[in-house]
């Protein structure tokens, strides 16, 4: 069953806490992976990774780099995920 | 048709020696700060990155070679007359022809040993050992030598932000010789040439003929740019860490170890959040020993997995007798992965 939007959001924080310590609270819609989450572009390949594989979703090299908010990676996740 | 009479060589075969050469001057990241927009903590964050080495105009490719060769025959117990193939893994030896094998076979004393060049990027090493294993088995040579080496330094683009700290030059070679147990597994290799845009040359040699120098990248003083290796940092990030880590599974599979049973994992020095991806990736043991070399060699392509697997055994960070994995990857893309028992 395709995920909603608040469990997209709830997914990609456990996922950046994971992968770069970020408490879960601080991933909101409006945060930047780059500039607000410490997620660094290599960091990013591994949350977009982590994501396909949660949501079941394709996420190509060429799409990761629009990928700039939980916002725009949970729109993304919402239109492409199976 | 003639009944064609064949050969047979060793039963198996093993490393039975390792030497390095690192170039004498060492580069601070200081150095590439002069060129680029960046800061000593980016690119350690990003790379891993302290230091590497850069050659002289006395450190080219066939010197270091022989150095590191040098080391390798001393190390392995034999004589140079006594090494039947030179195989040397570069992609930075700029006179094509003749191949370097050949003036490395001669100034080190073989006794007209076979020689050439192979050009497989950082899964040069791989390659080279594979074939080293079957010269050896089918017994074509007694000996092989398998040298990685690079100067790779010629082929940076110092004013590129993404790639100037990454490259650094050095030799790496082995001894590959027979015997009576497997201690070299089967090599799980392969390429996928359409993923061939993600490293490359910056731009073709054929293109400096003269009166084609147009639209061609410029430096910063308005000179074309020497042709330089660039890559698509995000791609070859994601291929290298979940591609790769599934080609080292099937290596340690093939050769019938688990990652209990390995005490050391030298993948070829890319990136240091590659390696460290790689090892959560495979869920490495923590006993196992994790070669990072990188911090102060850089990247050095087809030598990196012998100058680490060298650098491993002087330090005692591991020792003769440990099984290791080992896997190159790179531009091609190219990849070779093997289980081996450390000389």
């Amino acid at each position: 069953m395709a995920a909603t939007q608040e469990e997209i959001v709830a997914g990609l924080a456990d996922i950046v806490n994971e992968i770069a310590g970020i408490p879960v609270e601080d991933v909101q819609l409006d945060k930047s992976f780059t500039d607000d989450l410490d997620v660094d572009s290599l960091s990013m390949v591994e949350v977009v990774v982590a994501a396909e594989e949660r949501f079941d979703v394709k996420i190509p090299d060429d799409d990761v780099k629009n990928l700039k908010t939980v916002g725009d990676a949970t729109e993304y996740i919402l239109k492409h995920q199976a | 048709m003639s009944k064609i009479k064949a050969r047979k060589g060793a039963p198996y075969a093993r490393i039975l020696g390792v030497g390095g050469y690192r170039p004498t001057r060492v580069v601070p990241n200081e150095v590439i700060l002069e060129t680029i927009d960046s800061s000593d903590e980016w690119i350690r964050s990003r790379s891993g990155i302290e230091t590497r080495h850069w050659a002289n105009d006395e450190e080219t490719v066939a010197a270091m070679s022989i150095e590191a060769s040098g080391k390798a025959i001393a190390a392995a117990g034999i004589s140079a007359e006594q090494i039947g193939a030179v195989v040397v893994s570069t992609v930075s030896h700029f006179s094509q022809t003749p191949a370097v094998a050949t003036e490395i076979a001669d100034k080190l004393g073989t006794d007209k040993a076979a020689a050439f060049d192979i050009s497989a990027g950082c899964a040069g090493f791989g390659y080279g050992l594979t074939l080293a294993k079957g010269m050896v088995v089918e017994g074509s040579a007694e000996y092989v030598l398998v040298i990685g080496v690079e100067r790779l330094s010629d082929l940076t683009d110092l004013e590129d932000r993404a790639t100037a700290f990454l490259f650094g030059d050095g030799a790496g070679a082995v001894v590959v010789g027979p015997s009576d147990e497997p201690h070299i597994g089967p090599t799980v290799w392969g390429s996928e040439g359409d993923k061939s845009e993600t490293i490359k040359q910056t731009v073709p040699w054929d293109r400096f003929r003269a009166g084609d120098l147009s639209e061609l990248p410029l430096d910063s003083a308005g000179n074309v740019k020497f042709p330089a290796i660039t890559q698509e940092g995000q791609a070859v990030f994601r291929w290298a860490v979940f591609e790769m880590a599934k080609v080292a599974q099937q290596a340690l599979d093939a050769a019938g170890v688990t990652s209990d049973d390995l005490d050391v994992f030298i993948p070829h020095q890319a990136n240091v959040r590659i390696i460290d991806s790689m090892v959560k990736t495979l869920k490495l043991p923590e006993h196992v020993t994790v070669a990072r070399d990188i911090r102060t060699t850089g990247n050095t392509s087809a030598a990196s997995i012998p100058l680490a697997m060298e650098r491993l055994l002087a330090t005692g960070e591991a020792k003769s007798g440990d099984t290791a994995l080992v896997i190159g990857f790179g531009a091609g893309l190219v990849y070779a992965a093997t289980v081996v028992t450390l000389p």
